[in-house]
C-alpha cells in the first residue's frame, strides 16, 4: 500500500532521497504499523514527540499498534511548540 | 522584596515626573505586572474613557520576577484602554527593557495626560525628565533608538517607543522595545502616540533585592533544571521557535487561511520553520540566521533572519540587508497564510518593517485578508485602494501595504483602522475575523475548539495568549485533548486562563509553562516576596485579575453579546482536514463556560463570585 511519510524539523534528516518539501510517498506491506514505517527509516522513537495520521493526534506511545492504512499521511515531529 | 517600592507618575500635560510608594496592598492582591497594572488602570480611569483621549492612561508595569535571575524574569506589560477595542488592553512584551526599568529604581510608570508637544521620557536611576522629541517623531523606532542612545552617548540604554504608526493613530500599532520585541496587541502604541510621547529610554544601574535569597536562588535553579530538562523547552523552541507550527496545524487541520476561507494553506510549507532553515540566496545562507534569548531567559526562542540580498523587497535597499527580529509563527501565519502569500522574503520584510514602524502583525495581516477578500468581491475597488491590487496570494500587495500602513498613507490609512471598521465602511461585516473588534490569531477554531472559546471570552479581544488550549488539544501539555469536540472545554479554557494571569502577574514568559506548572513558579516569587505564595494564591490571584478585567469591560459597554465568534466561523462548516464539516460549537461551551466562571447567564459575575474573589 502507499503512505505518505512527513518528516519535520530535525527529522527530516531521515527521510530517504526524493523527499520534498519535508514529505515523500512511500510503499509499504499491508498492516504496516506506524512504528514499523519509522523503524524503516531508522527514526529514532524517543525523538518522536508528535504523531498525526491525517492530521490526527496518535499518541507516541501506541506506535507498535497503530496500524496505517492505504492513503494514509504520516506526520512527525521531534519535540515543538510555540504561539 | 522583590519590589523597588517605587512608582514613577508622569503627568505628559503638566510636564512632571514624581515618584510614589507602590501600593503593597494591592500587589499582595494582585500580585504585578497584569494584574497589579489592571487594579491601578480600573482604579483611576473611567472605563467609558476614550482610549485615545488624555483621559485615558497607560501603565508600563513590571512583574515581582523581572529583573531577577528567574529565567524568563524581564517581562513588562503595558496596560490601557486600548483604542482598537474599547476594552481594557495588556500587552506584554519580553526583551531587555522591563528589567532596565527595575534597575534604574522602578517598578511601574504611570502615563497620564497629554505633552502639547513630542517628548520622550528619559529615566537614569532614579532621574526621570520628559525631554524634546522633536528629532525624532516621524522617525522609525529602529531610528530613534540609535538617535536617544547616540545623545546620550549611552549604548546600554533600552528604549521602548512607537514608530511611524503609533504616530499617526493605526488603531492596532504597537510599542517596540530592543528593536523587535513588542507590546504587540490592541493598539497600545496608537495610546502612546495620542499622548506625544514617543519613547521611554531607560538606564539603570542597580538590581533587584528578593525576601529570601538562599530559597530563591534554590528554587530558581531547580526551575531552570526543569526548563533544560524539557524537551520542548530545552530543545524545541531554542531550534526551531514557534514557526515549527507553521507545519503543525497545517496537518491539523486549523490554519485560518486566505481570510478563514478555508482551513488549510497549500503554502504553508514555504513559510514554515523548515524553509526558515534552508539555505537559500546568492551567500548559500538559510532565512533564520541565529536564536536569541531575551533577559534571564533560558529557553532562547526569538528568531534572528536576513532577508535574500536578491528579493525585490530589498534589492536596492541595503539597510534592509542586515539580521534582525525573523518571523515568529503568529506573525509568519498572518502576513502568510491568511492573505495566501507564501513568499518567505516578502513576510520577511513585511515583519521588518512591521518592527520598524510599530505594527502588530497579527492584526495587520488579517485587515490585509479581509481587505483582499472584499477586493476579489468587488467590495473594493482599484479606486478604493488607490491601485492596488490586492488579489489573495499576492507578494507584492503585501509588502506595498505594509509600507502603506506603516507610514499611514494612501489605503494604508484604511488598513489602520483594523479589520472591523474596514469591513463596516466597505459594508462587509460578517468578512471581519475579529471578536471584540481584535483579529484573531493562527488557529481555526473549527479545527481546536477550545480556542474557539479563548477568543470569544478574551478579554482584550480575540487572543491566542490568554488561554493557549492549543498546549491541551494539539500539544499534549500538559495532557492530551480532543480538539475536535466541545465537551470539557469550559473548564480547560478558565484554567488555562488564570494560570495565565498570574503567570503574566509574575514577570515571567508564559512559554515557561510548556514545562513549568505553578508547582514550579510559585517557590521563585515565595523566595523574592514576602508572605506566603502558593499555588492556590496564585490561582486566587489569576481568577480575581480575570474578574477584574471582565467588570472593566462590562463597565465599558460590553454584554455576552460581545462574547462570540465571526459567523464564518459558527455557520460554515470546515471544508478539509480532520475539521471537515465541523462549525465553531461556541453555543455548547459558552453557558458552561459562565457557569464554571461563576457568572450569571448574561456573562456578569455573581455577587458570590466577587465577594469570594475580594473583587
Amino acid at each position: 500500500m502507499k503512505i505518505t511519510l512527513k518528516l519535520y524539523a530535525t527529522l527530516g534528516a531521515f527521510l530517504p532521497p526524493g523527499a520534498a518539501r519535508n514529505a515523500i510517498q512511500l510503499d509499504v506491506a499491508d498492516g504496516a504499523t506506524i512504528a514499523d514505517v519509522l523503524a524503516r527509516q531508522s527514526v529514532p522513537r524517543e525523538a518522536c514527540h508528535l504523531i498525526l495520521v491525517n492530521g490526527v493526534f496518535s499518541p507516541p506511545a501506541s506506535a507498535h499498534a497503530r496500524e496505517l492504512v492505504d492513503g494514509d499521511t504520516l506526520a512527525v515531529w521531534p519535540p515543538v511548540a510555540g504561539g | 522584596m522583590g519590589w523597588t517600592g517605587q512608582v514613577l507618575r508622569v503627568n505628559l500635560t503638566k510636564g512632571t515626573c514624581t515618584p510614589e510608594a507602590l501600593n503593597k496592598d494591592w500587589a499582595g492582591q494582585y500580585l504585578g505586572q497584569r494584574g497589579l497594572g489592571s487594579k491601578y488602570l480600573v482604579e483611576e480611569t473611567d472605563p467609558k474613557v476614550d482610549p485615545l483621549s488624555p483621559d485615558n492612561k497607560m501603565i508600563f508595569a513590571t512583574g515581582p520576577l523581572t529583573g531577577t535571575c528567574a529565567s524568563t524574569g524581564g517581562r513588562y506589560s503595558v496596560i490601557t484602554k486600548g483604542p482598537l477595542t474599547g476594552a481594557i488592553a495588556c500587552s506584554n512584551s519580553g526583551g531587555y527593557w522591563g528589567a532596565e526599568l527595575k534597575f534604574a529604581g522602578w517598578d511601574m510608570i504611570i502615563l497620564e495626560g497629554k505633552a502639547d508637544k513630542p517628548v520622550y521620557l528619559c529615566i537614569i536611576d532614579g532621574k526621570a525628565e520628559l525631554l524634546d522629541a522633536s528629532e525624532i517623531w516621524g522617525k522609525s523606532v529602529w531610528d530613534m533608538d540609535a538617535w536617544i542612545k547616540s545623545r546620550h552617548q549611552d549604548p546600554m540604554m533600552h528604549v521602548s517607543g512607537i514608530g511611524i504608526a503609533g504616530e499617526n493613530g493605526v488603531l492596532y500599532s504597537c510599542i517596540i522595545n530592543d528593536l523587535h520585541r513588542a507590546a504587540g496587541r490592541s493598539g497600545v502604541g496608537a495610546v502612546m502616540g495620542s499622548k506625544n510621547l514617543k519613547a521611554i529610554a531607560v538606564r539603570g544601574t542597580g538590581g533587584v533585592k528578593v525576601d529570601d535569597f538562599p530559597a530563591f536562588l534554590a528554587a530558581t535553579s531547580a526551575a531552570k533544571e526543569v526548563l533544560a530538562g524539557n524537551a520542548v523547552t530545552g530543545e524545541g523552541l531554542p531550534a526551531f521557535g514557534t514557526q515549527v507550527l507553521m507545519n503543525v496545524i497545517n496537518e491539523a487541520g486549523a490554519l485560518p487561511t486566505r481570510n478563514t476561507r478555508e482551513v488549510q494553506f497549500e503554502g504553508a510549507h514555504d513559510i514554515s520553520a523548515e524553509a526558515m532553515a534552508k539555505p537559500s540566496g546568492k551567500d548559500g545562507k538559510p532565512n533564520l540566521l541565529a536564536n536569541q534569548a531575551c533577559f534571564s531567559c533560558t529557553i532562547a526562542c526569538g528568531r534572528i533572519s536576513k532577508i535574500n540580498e536578491e528579493h525585490y523587497t530589498v534589492r536596492n535597499k541595503p539597510e534592509y540587508w542586515h539580521a534582525s527580529g525573523g518571523l515568529e509563527y503568529e506573525a509568519a501565519w498572518a502576513l502568510g497564510a491568511a492573505t495566501g502569500v507564501s513568499d518567505l522574503d516578502a513576510l520577511t520584510y513585511a515583519n521588518f518593517i512591521c518592527n520598524e514602524q510599530g505594527i502588530d502583525p497579527i492584526s495587520f495581516g488579517a485587515t490585509l485578508g479581509a481587505a483582499m477578500e472584499m477586493y476579489e468581491d468587488g467590495a473594493l475597488t482599484d479606486k478604493d485602494t488607490g491601485g492596488l491590487k490586492l488579489n489573495f496570494g499576492s507578494a507584492e500587495a503585501l509588502t506595498q501595504a505594509t509600507e502603506l500602513t506603516g507610514k499611514a498613507e494612501g489605503f494604508g490609512k484604511e488598513l489602520g483602522m483594523g479589520s472591523k471598521k474596514l469591513c463596516d465602511k466597505y459594508g462587509k461585516p460578517e468578512l471581519s475575523m475579529t471578536v471584540k473588534g481584535q483579529e484573531f490569531p493562527a488557529y481555526d477554531p473549527r479545527g481546536i475548539q477550545g480556542m474557539g472559546l479563548t477568543y470569544a471570552t478574551s478579554n482584550r479581544g480575540a487572543c491566542h495568549l490568554r488561554s493557549y488550549t492549543v498546549s491541551s488539544e494539539i500539544l499534549g501539555i500538559p495532557e492530551k485533548t480532543d480538539p475536535l469536540v466541545t465537551d470539557g472545554k469550559a473548564g480547560l479554557v478558565k484554567a488555562f486562563q488564570d494560570a495565565t494571569a498570574a503567570v503574566d502577574s509574575a514577570g515571567l514568559c508564559i512559554f515557561t509553562t510548556f514545562a513549568w506548572t505553578l508547582e514550579d513558579i510559585a517557590p521563585q516569587i515565595d523566595g523574592a516576596l514576602a508572605g506566603e505564595w502558593s499555588v492556590d494564591r496564585l490561582l486566587e490571584i489569576g481568577e480575581r485579575v480575570w474578574n477584574l478585567e471582565r467588570q472593566y469591560n462590562l463597565q465599558a459597554g460590553f454584554t455576552a453579546k460581545d462574547d462570540t465568534l465571526p459567523k464564518r466561523l459558527l455557520k460554515d462548516a470546515a471544508k478539509t482536514g480532520p475539521a471537515k464539516g465541523l462549525v465553531a460549537g461556541l453555543d455548547k461551551m459558552l453557558p458552561e463556560y459562565y457557569a464554571v466562571r461563576g457568572w450569571t447567564e448574561d456573562g456578569v459575575p455573581t455577587n458570590e463570585t466577587l465577594s469570594r474573589l475580594a473583587l
